[in-house]
């Protein structure tokens, strides 16, 4: 099959390929490979250049013993399995509620989307104002029930579900819109169908409409979760990571060790062990996902 | 029945309302805080008399950077969406339409879905060592490059999957026709799939536009772009929150304008894919 027509083909092939291919070696893998031969050295930048001193796995052997690493995986997996979690059910709750009424519809959907718009760093901006101790909105509105001012962003037990609030305000809108789709794609006789039957609108929603929707909800879930995980923006602002390690986070340990300890070569180490654990994370829930496949088929 | 019917829809507009406040709020209180007097502001007043002083000193001050700052966004977000879009069509083009080696494309998924686990910290980590040999450490193409990197992924998949919705027997009859597979693509294809294209071009410009973690660590003050510049008002020893609600304020009318006129792209690029 080398017809003249064929060989052309496999020409544009290439050529429509060839981008790609580059991002993929240039901008991926060979940074990556460059940071697994940083993750062995000491590296010293000197007028310039770097000076590479070999040290063997040192920074992985570190990497055990590093008490705010700990700290910082532990912090961000709260943080995305609780914030996840409550996106997902108000997300449901809202895209379901969507779905239910005629009018308004898309006003309500222009509402919830304007915070996935906006800057992460904006979100954090606005919340560090909303979240202040002295003037912030959120102390004005307790007030009103007679909670006291709270140091939301400075209080260490107070600091997580702060930042966890913020996430939830920033990202549920995303659920709902996922979730949202997914609802629109079911087919309306479903609904008659409930109608008919007199189910109510609480029996439909958990035997009908639930059901049914657990692919997306699962879909949405893993997308959100993997998101969340990188969570940098919202603590870079709001808290450092601080106070004290409350909110620390992996991104954020490896961008302090990395950029602003200079540590390029224990950092590079760090980041190696991240990717290696997400990658482990994500063959596992392939393994899951599969294994729950197979029972139920 | 009827009745039953309207008072659960008032339910529903009553929890979505509420919603909506909550949603809302955070966005009304930051712009009234940018009309106030840093006094005004860190009173917590609700009335008060607005000003423009804050915007005055954002926009006009001596020592100003939001214009520079604005035009950075402005020119890494368009320049690294132009490259996305090049490349994801042409790329998604062969992926679906060009007899692609399996290997090549399952290749393909896996990195991207790798890519979108990763933190972008460890990226830049990666990328820095390299950028600063190189001298594209605080350079637009820099930026442009590790943006094109973070994003393509995503573009291509959304390209791939609006590909595929493309008629096979168009692109039979111009091939019998004798039409090139660049005259295809560009003639036949890409008209079919603006409305994907637009899509995905919104989305990319959003997602360059409101980058940070990347930009944060590969600009300098010549091409820092307007979130580091936000970031910055923040970490000062000395937060000016009058300056910092401006800024926030100002930066929130792209959103609002891509809001107001492309929803629909906008929607349809984040759910594409999810929901089939």
């Amino acid at each position: 099959m080398h017809t003249p027509y064929a060989r052309r083909l496999t020409f544009w092939r290439r050529v429509a390929l060839t981008p790609t291919l580059a991002v993929f070696l240039l901008l991926s893998i060979l940074p990556l490979l460059n940071l697994a031969a940083l993750s062995v050295h000491n590296v010293r930048w000197e007028e310039g250049r770097a000076s590479w001193d070999y040290v063997g796995f040192a920074h992985y052997a570190r990497l055990a013993e590093d008490q705010l690493l700990h700290t910082g995986m532990v912090n961000t997996l709260i943080f995305s399995v609780v914030a996840v979690s409550i996106q997902i059910v108000l997300g449901f709750f809202l895209a379901w509620a969507v779905s239910r009424i005629r009018r308004a519809r898309i006003l309500y959907r222009t509402i919830f989307i304007l915070p996935i718009l906006v800057p992460g760093i904006l979100i954090g901006a606005i919340w560090k104002l909303m979240l202040n101790y002295d003037f912030g909105l959120v102390n004005d509105f307790l007030m009103l029930f007679g909670v006291m001012p709270q140091d939301w962003l400075g209080t260490p037990h107070l600091a997580l579900p702060s930042v966890i609030i913020v996430d939830i305000w920033h990202w549920t809108p995303f659920c709902f819109l996922l979730l949202l789709a997914g609802f629109e794609s079911l087919p309306q006789d479903l609904h008659e169908a409930a109608l008919v039957d007199g189910a109510s609108a609480w029996t439909e929603l958990r035997y009908v409409y639930l059901p049914l929707m657990m692919p997306v909800i699962l879909v949405t879930f893993l997308f959100r979760f993997v998101t969340s995980l990188k969570v940098f923006d919202e603590i870079y602002l709001l808290t450092g990571g601080g106070p004290g390690s409350s909110t620390e986070v992996i991104s954020y340990t490896i961008y302090r060790t990395f950029f602003t300890q200079d540590q390029m070569g224990y950092g590079s180490a760090m980041s190696v062990a991240v990717l290696f654990a997400i990658s482990m994370l994500m063959v596992l829930a392939w393994a899951t996902g599969r294994a729950g496949r197979r029972e139920a088929a | 029945m009827k009745q039953a019917l309207t008072e659960h829809r008032r339910f529903e507009h009553l929890f979505l309302i509420l919603v909506s406040v909550f949603v809302l709020v955070p966005f009304v209180w930051i712009i009234a805080a940018a009309f106030k007097t840093q006094i005004d502001l860190l009173q917590g007043k609700l009335l008060f008399e607005p000003t423009l002083d804050s915007f005055r000193e954002v926009l006009f001050s001596k020592t100003t950077e939001f214009f520079r700052n604005t035009a950075s966004s402005l020119i890494v977000a368009t320049l690294s969406t132009l490259v996305i879009l090049f490349i994801a069509t042409v790329g998604g083009y062969a992926i679906e339409r060009m007899h692609t080696p399996r290997w090549i494309v399952h290749g393909l998924l896996g990195w991207s879905v790798v890519f979108h686990m990763v933190p972008p910290i460890t990226l830049v980590a990666a990328w820095f060592p390299l950028y600063r040999q190189l001298g594209l450490d605080n350079t637009y193409t820099g930026l442009v490059l590790a943006h094109v990197a973070v994003h393509l992924p995503m573009a291509l998949w959304l390209m791939a999957n609006f590909v595929r919705d493309v008629p096979i027997e168009l692109e039979e009859a111009a091939r019998i026709d004798g039409c090139s597979t660049p005259y295809l693509l560009w003639r036949i294809v890409v008209p079919i799939i603006a409305p994907g294209l637009a899509a995905t071009a919104i989305l990319m410009f959003i997602f360059s536009w409101n980058e940070f973690a990347v930009a944060l660590n590969m600009t300098a003050k010549q091409t820092a772009t307007v979130p580091v510049a936000i970031a910055k008002f923040a970490q000062g020893y000395e937060i000016k929150y009058g300056e910092m609600a401006a800024t926030a304020a100002l930066s929130l009318i792209p959103a609002l304008l891509f809001l107001l006129l492309g929803q629909r792209h906008i929607v349809k690029g984040l759910t594409t894919g999810a929901v089939k």
